[in-house]
């Protein structure tokens, strides 16, 4: 919804790099301004968005739907390691499995990405060389976000070096919650502008933001900075992903293309284990978005584990019968 | 064409089993009918499903007199905790033979399977349960300090929740030691019958709930049987005149639960995409055919465009067809009369100068069907603002301040529900105060729960159903 979101009513004048589209141009041009902007979007009914994803939650997708959606969703995974104990050869590891996540079945789509450190990336670059895989690292002094920005524009600069195609940066979820909006908001215009060609995720950790109001005004807030996609977890908080907070996400992306003409991603990351899991973001997609968001261009999973059950799944719908964990590789 | 289509989810039927015809309900035993059979029909196949006896003014007399003698001997004495064991047990059936009913409720009415098995089902069984924690309750029920049973209650439900509306009907009933003759509406008549079942299964004394089926000469023979000591009537304010003339001048009790018009009013703070949710199950939840739907859509003139323009992206994303499919939103219309009735009405919405809007899609070939329709441009002065449709349709209007808002919600000759959309608590608390309607919803829409009263202002009736409030339609208090 957008109808409060006039930018007549906020005065004028602004320019220069990190100005938001059009016409939402002038909206940070303080944080007063970029206060009463945020502040203006309609609220979220919390047991109106819980109510309306549990609905979506009960759809049946069977037989063709389902192989597509197990199919869709292996190709929308970022394939994610982000332990203190990562090696380069947990990285190698990783990489294969991304490339051909199941090795008895050449039809088995690849992953989008594989989410590392930063220092880690070069090792992921090397090992997805030629496949169309990309690299994401995580950067910005991961996952809480504390340090100075200088560190963390380094973070993000030494990422990129290395080989990441994406970054997966967190806000500052502190000056966020004490209202300095425009603290925030220059930040990300910083990253995206160390980011060069990289694409820029914002992880907005909507676990420690907690109301879904403020899931939504921070969604803005990333998307007007010039996020490209935005995240809602770590996974090393929770609730990590949720429904409701995807829901409102999706909501946010569609009415911001709707007012901009820009289209912005969504990666729900952290909690989505299962195939199960997995379709209801998909159907969350198709019945508030629409197809255009339904393609791991505008679309992923941030997981480690659900990888292996959609290709349980996917090997139950093509032989009729379960097979054991040990029918899919560990990472 | 999304790329992401959902293939058909039907649910399977197989654990229905259908007679091929049935017989009345009395005395705890299944017998023909005297009156002349009728069939009743998948609106959304227009399939017979079944062949239902009539039950004549006979047949009610004999149903009436069951009651009685169940009333005097076996239900009235009962100890109030022993009632209330056998309304656990029939709650606890209905819970174990979920699927069962909502498969059957769903076939008969061609309500969608998601609504039947989330909302039907379940809130009747709650209905059970709720009662029957009142039945050795009642003293403290707040009606004096030994209310007592009025005796036989004849009752006659409607076709748009029949297993829900039994549901609210048979427990309080039972659980204030009344009897109980029951008339289903005559095109949706298998559920209560499968409900007959489980008061076999559950060994409920013969005669403490009866079952008689037919059209209006049964339901006019149950209401007008003058050893009925109590009637309650959900349906039609048309038939609900009626019955209030034939109870005119008797000793009866009488509570009426009628037709609606409800305002549902989005004000310019409202939480706009839940709002958008809350109109859509307002008016398009089973099909329409909710007394309480949300049928006037009241807007704030500055948000207006907005929220049609959100309110038709969302329709357009509704599911309509076949009703046993687990992902249908909009299943069918009832029965080729009340379609009738529907097109009739929108009809008049087009020539009155309203703008009407229906999303693309096709609708099935056979069946009984009508698209979500929203038309636009209402005047308060339209027989769409004014007149129940009982269908999928919604009309919108607009207001510019509070007591603009709350001047066209009450202007209604209905008063059964409203619903108010704003995320200011205040305002909600002050308007809530001046609408006239049975029940106000808050950021929500068609929220029912057993815990609290239902019932309407001026023509949507009088009485009230479920919560301590409604067991007072059941019991003699004053001495």
């Amino acid at each position: 919804m957008t109808h409060v979101l006039d930018p007549n009513a906020l005065a004028d004048t602004s320019g220069g790099a990190g100005t938001p589209p059009d016409p939402f141009a002038d909206v940070t041009r303080s944080n007063d301004a970029f206060r009463a902007f945020l502040h203006g979007l309609p609220g979220v009914d919390q047991v109106g968005a819980e109510a309306r994803a549990k609905v979506l939650g009960t759809r049946s997708i069977k037989t063709t739907a389902k192989a597509w959606a197990i199919d869709t969703a292996i190709s929308m995974v970022d394939l994610t390691t982000l332990e203190g104990a990562d090696t380069p050869g947990k990285v190698r590891s990783l990489a294969a499995k991304a490339r051909r996540p199941d090795p008895t079945d050449p039809t088995c789509p690849a992953v989008a990405a594989v989410c590392v450190y930063g220092d880690l990336a070069g090792v992921a670059k090397e090992a997805l060389a030629g496949t169309g895989i990309n690299v994401a690292a995580v950067a910005t002094a991961f996952p809480s976000g504390r340090a100075s920005r200088e560190v963390k524009l380094a973070d993000v600069r030494d990422a990129v070096a290395n080989g990441a195609d994406e970054i997966d940066m967190v806000i500052d979820r502190g000056a966020f919650l004490t209202g300095r909006y425009l603290d925030v908001f220059e930040e990300i215009v910083a990253v995206k502008e160390a980011c060069g060609p990289a694409h820029l995720k914002v992880i907005l950790e909507t676990g420690e933001l907690v109301t879904l109001d403020a899931v939504r005004r921070a969604s803005w807030l990333a998307m007007l900075a010039g996020g490209d996609f935005i995240k809602t977890s770590t996974g090393k908080v929770s609730p990590a992903a949720t429904l409701p907070v995807c829901l409102v996400m999706l909501e946010a992306v569609r009415d911001f293309r709707a007012a901009t003409g820009r289209q912005i991603g969504v990666k729900p990351a952290g909690g989505i284990r299962t195939t199960k899991d997995a379709v209801k973001h998909l159907v969350l997609i198709n019945e508030t978005v629409g197809a255009d968001w339904l393609s791991p261009d505008w679309f992923r999973f941030g997981a480690s584990s659900l990888l292996n059950d959609l290709l349980l799944q996917r090997q139950k719908l093509r032989t009729g019968h379960y097979s054991g964990p040990d029918h899919v590789s560990v990472d | 064409m999304s790329i992401f289509e959902y293939a058909p989810a039907p649910e399977s039927r197989s654990i229905v089993d259908i007679r091929p015809s049935y017989g009345l309900f009395v005395d705890g035993e299944f017998a023909d009918g005297t009156g002349t059979p009728f069939k009743t029909v998948n609106p959304a196949t227009e399939e017979v499903l079944s062949e239902v006896a009539t039950g004549s003014d006979a047949d009610v007399d004999r149903a009436v007199r069951a009651a009685r003698r169940a009333f005097t001997r076996v239900w009235g004495p009962m100890r109030p905790a022993d009632r209330g064991k056998y309304l656990f047990r029939i709650a606890r059936l209905l819970q174990e033979r979920a699927r069962e009913f909502a498969v059957l409720e769903t076939l008969d009415n061609g309500k969608p399977i998601r609504e039947s098995r989330d909302v039907d089902v379940p809130l009747a069984a709650a209905h059970f349960f709720y009662h029957a924690g009142w039945a050795d309750k009642l003293e403290h029920a707040g009606l004096g300090p030994a209310p007592r049973p009025l005796g036989v209650a004849g009752q006659v439900i409607p076709w748009n929740f029949p297993l829900l509306m039994l549901a609210w009907k048979v427990a309080p009933a039972l659980a204030t030691g009344n009897t109980v003759v029951l008339k289903p509406a005559e095109t949706t008549p298998l559920t209560a019958l499968l409900f007959a079942e489980i008061c076999q299964q559950a060994d409920l004394p013969p005669g403490v709930v009866n079952i008689v089926t037919g059209a209006g000469e049964t339901g006019r023979a149950v209401i007008s049987h003058p050893d009925v000591d109590k009637v309650a009537f959900t349906g039609s304010t048309e038939v609900g005149r009626a019955i209030a003339r034939a109870v005119a001048g008797t000793e009866k009790r009488l509570t009426l639960e009628l037709g609606g018009k409800a305002a549902n009013i989005v004000f310019d703070d409202a939480p706009i995409d839940e709002a958008v949710e809350g109109i859509v199950r307002g008016i398009f939840f089973n099909q329409g055919h909710v007394c309480c739907a949300g049928s006037r859509l009241l807007v704030q003139e500055s948000v207006h465009d907005d929220v049609v323009a959100s309110l038709q992206r969302r329709i357009g994303t509704l599911r309509v067809g076949d009703p046993m499919d687990k992902n249908t939103d909009l299943g069918a219309i009832n029965s080729a009369e009340q379609l009738a009735r529907i097109r009739d009405l929108t009809a008049y919405g087009e020539t009155e100068g309203a703008t009407c809007w229906q999303p693309e899609g096709d609708l099935p070939d056979r069946g009984f069907w009508f698209k979500p329709t929203v038309f636009t441009d209402v005047s308060p002065a339209h027989r769409i603002a004014r007149d129940e449709v009982f269908g999928p349709v919604l009309s919108v209007m607009t207001f510019r301040t509070p007591d603009e808002a709350v001047a066209k919600a009450n202007n209604s000759t209905y008063g059964l529900s409203a619903g108010v959309w704003s995320e200011k608590g205040s305002r909600i608390l002050k308007i809530t105060d001046q609408l006239r309607a049975g029940v106000v919803w808050a950021n929500t829409f068609n929220e029912l729960d057993p815990t609290s009263p239902f019932g309407g202002y001026k023509q949507s009736g009088y009485g009230r159903e479920g919560g301590r409030q409604g067991l007072s339609a059941y019991l003699r208090s004053d001495f």
